[in-house]
């Protein structure tokens, strides 16, 4: 290969999981060349007041690509991730059709291949995510594929869960669930509780996530699979999953930007920008998922990137398909609401995700000589205020406009090109 | 006042002037030729998502007294059957010169949904199990014109509260006038939190009936039972339903109340419902004039943007006449 | 139409600041006492009439009138009320008052009705009072009393029995009660 120009990072603090030093960082051929005080390079960039860390890594992204294209595709999709600061993101199977198959994984995979980001499809636990048949979970791994969920709805039959998660011990991947019971979560567009009573709107309780998620740990004990629990949203959840962790269980759990940002009074306008699955909680469940981020009970924050088109945000709060966008704002509202240090921040957003999805290979790695350069530069102090129709997302349902929040991706480099420069999509 | 959303969005005053502007209603009414020329030339639309023939005829006619124009569709006929999104048919309809728009939705929301999007004034007709204003409205008239007042009156709220549109709207409505409310229904059919409802709770109906001065019932859907709230509408007649055997144990100038459409022999027996006490008729009755002064108040209000500029007209022109 | 529901209206909304008094409460009591002979005069008795105050500013001269006519006639008149504020022709400026009640509690069908107000200016509140009481029934014939015509008429509209003709400004004020008469201006509050 040629030998490409050299691009150096200067004055930064260098924040990985190893620490933070003021260093500057060379990159080039698609890595990282140099980390060291005084370098130059063919190529300048000023970091001076900002971080330079590893790109950050989503667990969780609907990228509705294949079969839902008006609402995001995976190039949209990636640009929005690349603003946000994320250099790999992990597609979810909820698509038409659903990645439950070797097929449609390469799909995704060729979608992939030329989007601003790195694009791992996760694969789903059972056929058509209908919850009746395991999903040829080997030939998918064989592709690649570490994360399989049946998101969008959790394995209901007891007895399917278990096998499926006997299965993937011999695959090495991790099965990630959607934790609700659909018995008490059917028919439901919201939180149960004071305000779903006051808006006539039906609710589902916090119990109907919390009961399985009781029941999962019970499996991964009894199977001693990998488990991993997508956007807990209860502080019930939160105290299980302390517990079992306590208990030595290797479980792992993520959090949404907006569980730890907004609660079911949100809904109080009947606007359905604010429904999404899990429903947005009490401010007492906000508090318990803050402390769980905090305190390492939730080892990740994850988008949970959710798009719709305007005209399927335009129907009554009961009809509206639940979601809500989160890629472009993930890192500022945490930074703003979390009461962390950016390195614990960091740590949510990328080395301990890149772990959950086994990417530590490419994304969330230490800054250093050799390692791929997947690399975000954020200033940490930047103050802006969210506009959602403003993003690089084909949709726009953002329950954050007009909220303001400190902290912003100036560049985002992955494998050493920078797809995101001063702020602005390069493609 | 541009919209009339849920009583819970009303103050003790307005919901008072709105009482006071229904008792002038009622004399209209009650001429040879009921009917004025108040709102001539303005346009009110009946949407009616949801199909309610008794509302909708209680708002065409009480739109007529008032010489506006009515135009309307009831679901069956609409295009949102065919996948129009909400919005698009209501900048629709509104685009045709709509001053108002009477909304019956069987999803609580849409008439604050549709607010957001339109100019015209909104009225909910009904939205789902969150509010009906319209009739928490005439509920109080009919009360105060029986009884003087709401104030201090100890009211029970009888049956499915949980999915019930009234019972949000006149929970609202009836203590912001002073009345104490007590909702007696089965755990099953009341909402999963009564935070922030002033009110009482009670699973007896009959230890309620003897203090009562108005004892509302509400209609009870046959498909609670397939949902398991019930487990059958026997055993909720014979610990919810108004018997006779019930009825007796009321004060003797205690109001009987029902938003109807009835279900007799089941929340209320047939011969209670013929009681003089019974003011059901008096409910519908109420209901035309209650929703020209609510269709006055929007349309004939000062507020009104639409009328700034007639107005300035009037300031050098008109005066003591 | 009286002048306190303009001082409630928007975007009148103001005080009242009176310049002159025109008429005192005595010349008003023999306003009255004259156009109560006029009535009777031009009636040839009062077996036909009946008497109608327009809310709420007509309503004292009224029953005043209605005074008046019983010690000069010896009958005792029933005074009727009308609200029209459901038929003026500038609705949404005009708040309605609740106190301003519709009562006609007698059968106008073959009667002749003098309405009474307390001052005529454009006509338009007269125009109204017209069309709301054909609603309820039909009048031999309508007359008409005020206490002050203040000019400015838009409307083919003339008094039968005038108190006092007052010209006026067009941006001027007239406040007429059975105290007296005063000219003046709204001040902004």
């Amino acid at each position: 290969m040629r030998e490409s120009r050299s691009v150096v990072l200067k004055g930064g603090v260098v924040i990985d999981e190893t620490g933070e030093r003021t260093s500057d960082v060379v990159v080039q051929n698609g890595a990282i060349a140099a980390v060291g005080p005084d370098l130059g390079g063919d190529r300048v960039i000023d970091a001076g007041g900002c971080v330079v860390a590893p790109g950050l890594v989503d667990l969780h992204t609907h990228l509705r690509q294949p079969g839902r294209e008006e609402a995001e595709t995976v190039e949209s999709g990636a640009r929005a991730a690349a603003l946000g600061g994320f250099t790999a993101v992990m597609a979810m199977p909820n698509t038409t059709p659903a990645i439950d198959s070797a097929a449609v994984v390469r799909e995704v995979l060729d979608l992939g291949a030329v989007a601003a980001v790195d694009v791992y499809p996760t694969g789903a636990i059972t056929v058509g995510r209908h919850g009746e048949r395991l999903a040829p979970m080997a030939e998918m791994a064989e592709l690649g594929v570490r994360l399989f969920t049946d998101d969008g709805c959790g394995v209901q039959d007891d007895r399917l869960m278990r096998r499926a998660l006997e299965y993937s011990t011999a695959l090495g991947v991790t099965l990630a669930q959607h934790c609700e019971v659909a018995s008490l979560s059917e028919g439901t567009h919201m939180n149960e509780g004071e305000w779903s009573s006051r808006l006539g709107i039906p609710g589902q309780p916090a119990e109907a996530e919390e009961l399985m998620v009781m029941r999962d740990l019970a499996l991964a004990r009894l199977t001693g699979a990998r488990l991993h629990f997508l956007h807990l949203s209860t502080r019930g959840s939160v105290a299980m999953v302390a517990a079992a962790k306590g208990g030595g269980l290797t479980v792992t759990a993520e959090a949404a930007p907006h569980h730890f940002t907004l609660t079911d009074t949100c809904c109080g306008g009947f606007d359905p920008v604010f429904k999404v699955h899990p429903p947005l909680r009490t401010a007492d469940d906000v508090a318990a998922v803050k402390a769980g981020l905090a305190d390492g009970t939730v080892d990740a924050i994850a988008t949970d990137h959710a798009p719709h088109p305007p005209e399927e945000k335009e129907k009554p709060f009961d009809q509206a398909p639940p979601g809500m966008l989160g890629l472009e704002y993930a890192l500022a509202l945490a930074i703003t609401e979390l009461e962390l240090e950016i390195q614990e921040v960091l740590a949510l957003l990328s080395w301990r995700p890149a772990a959950i999805a086994r990417i530590k290979d490419r994304h969330g790695g230490p800054i250093a000589e050799g390692r791929p350069a997947n690399i975000c530069v954020l200033d940490p102090r930047e103050e802006w205020v969210i506009d959602g129709s403003g993003g690089a997302s084909r949709s726009s349902n953002v329950p954050y406009e007009g909220r303001r929040v400190r902290g912003r991706i100036r560049h985002t480099f992955v494998d050493g090109e920078p797809v995101v420069f001063e702020g602005m999509a390069q493609r | 006042m541009r919209h009339l959303i849920a009583t819970s969005d009303l103050d003790r005053e307005e919901l008072e002037s709105l009482l006071a502007l229904t008792e002038k209603f009622v004399e209209v009414s009650s001429r040879p030729i009921p009917k004025v020329p108040a709102l001539r030339g303005r346009t009110v639309a009946l949407m009616f998502f949801e199909e309610s023939t008794r509302t909708r005829l209680s708002f065409e006619t009480a739109a007529k007294r008032l010489s506006a124009e009515t135009v309307g569709f009831s679901v069956s006929s609409s295009s949102v059957k065919k996948g129009e999104s909400l919005r698009d048919t209501a900048q629709t309809i509104e685009a045709m010169g709509v001053d108002l728009m009477v909304v019956r939705h069987a999803s609580a929301g849409v008439p604050r949904q549709l607010q957001n999007w339109v100019e015209a004034g909104i009225v909910n007709a009904g939205d789902g199990w969150h509010e009906h204003p319209t009739q928490a409205l005439l509920d109080c008239y009919t009360i105060q014109t029986r009884l003087g007042s709401l104030e201090g009156r100890e009211v029970a709220i009888v049956g499915d509260i949980k999915h019930s549109r009234v019972a949000r709207s006149n929970v609202a409505a009836f203590t912001m006038l002073g009345a104490s409310v007590t909702l007696v229904a089965p755990p099953t059919l009341l909402p999963p939190s009564l935070r922030g409802w002033p009110v009482r709770v009670t699973h007896d109906l009959d230890e309620v009936l003897p203090k009562l001065d108005v004892c509302y019932l509400l209609r009870i859907q046959l498909e609670r039972q397939a949902e398991a709230l019930l487990p059958s509408l026997r055993e909720y007649t014979a610990y919810f339903g108004l018997t006779a055997r019930r009825a007796e144990l009321l004060p003797p100038d205690a109001l009987i109340m029902h938003p109807g459409p009835v279900n007799r022999g089941i929340e209320i027996a047939a011969d209670v419902a013929e009681l003089p006490r019974s003011v059901i008729t008096d409910q519908v009755r109420n209901g035309v004039a209650v929703r020209m002064a609510v269709l006055f108040a929007i349309l004939g209000s000062a507020g009104d943007a639409r009328s700034t500029a007639a107005r300035s007209e009037v300031v050098g022109g008109e005066s003591s006449a | 139409m009286a002048e306190r529901e303009r001082r409630i209206t928007p975007p009148y909304g103001g005080v009242f600041v009176a310049r002159t008094r025109v008429l005192d409460g005595e010349d008003i009591r023999r306003a009255i006492w004259r156009m109560a002979h006029e009535i009777i005069e031009h009636n040839h008795g009062l077996d036909q009439v009946e008497l109608i105050g327009l809310q709420t500013g007509g309503v004292p001269f009224a029953w005043a009138l209605a005074e008046a006519l019983e010690q000069v006639d010896g009958k005792r008149m029933a005074v009727g009320t009308i609200d029209v504020a459901f038929y003026r022709d500038d609705i949404g400026l005009r708040p309605v008052l609740p106190e301003a009640e519709t009562s006609i509690p007698f059968d106008l069908t073959g009667r002749i009705v003098v309405l009474v107000d307390d001052v005529l200016f454009t006509g338009r509140t007269i125009r109204a009072a017209l069309d709301a009481l054909i609603d309820y029934g039909r009048p031999r014939a309508v007359q008409l009393a005020v206490m002050v015509d203040r000019g400015h008429r838009e409307l083919p509209i003339r008094p039968d029995f005038v108190g006092k003709n007052l010209p006026t400004r067009r941006d001027e004020m007239v406040n007429a009660t059975l105290e007296g008469v005063e000219l003046g201006e709204m001040a902004k509050r």
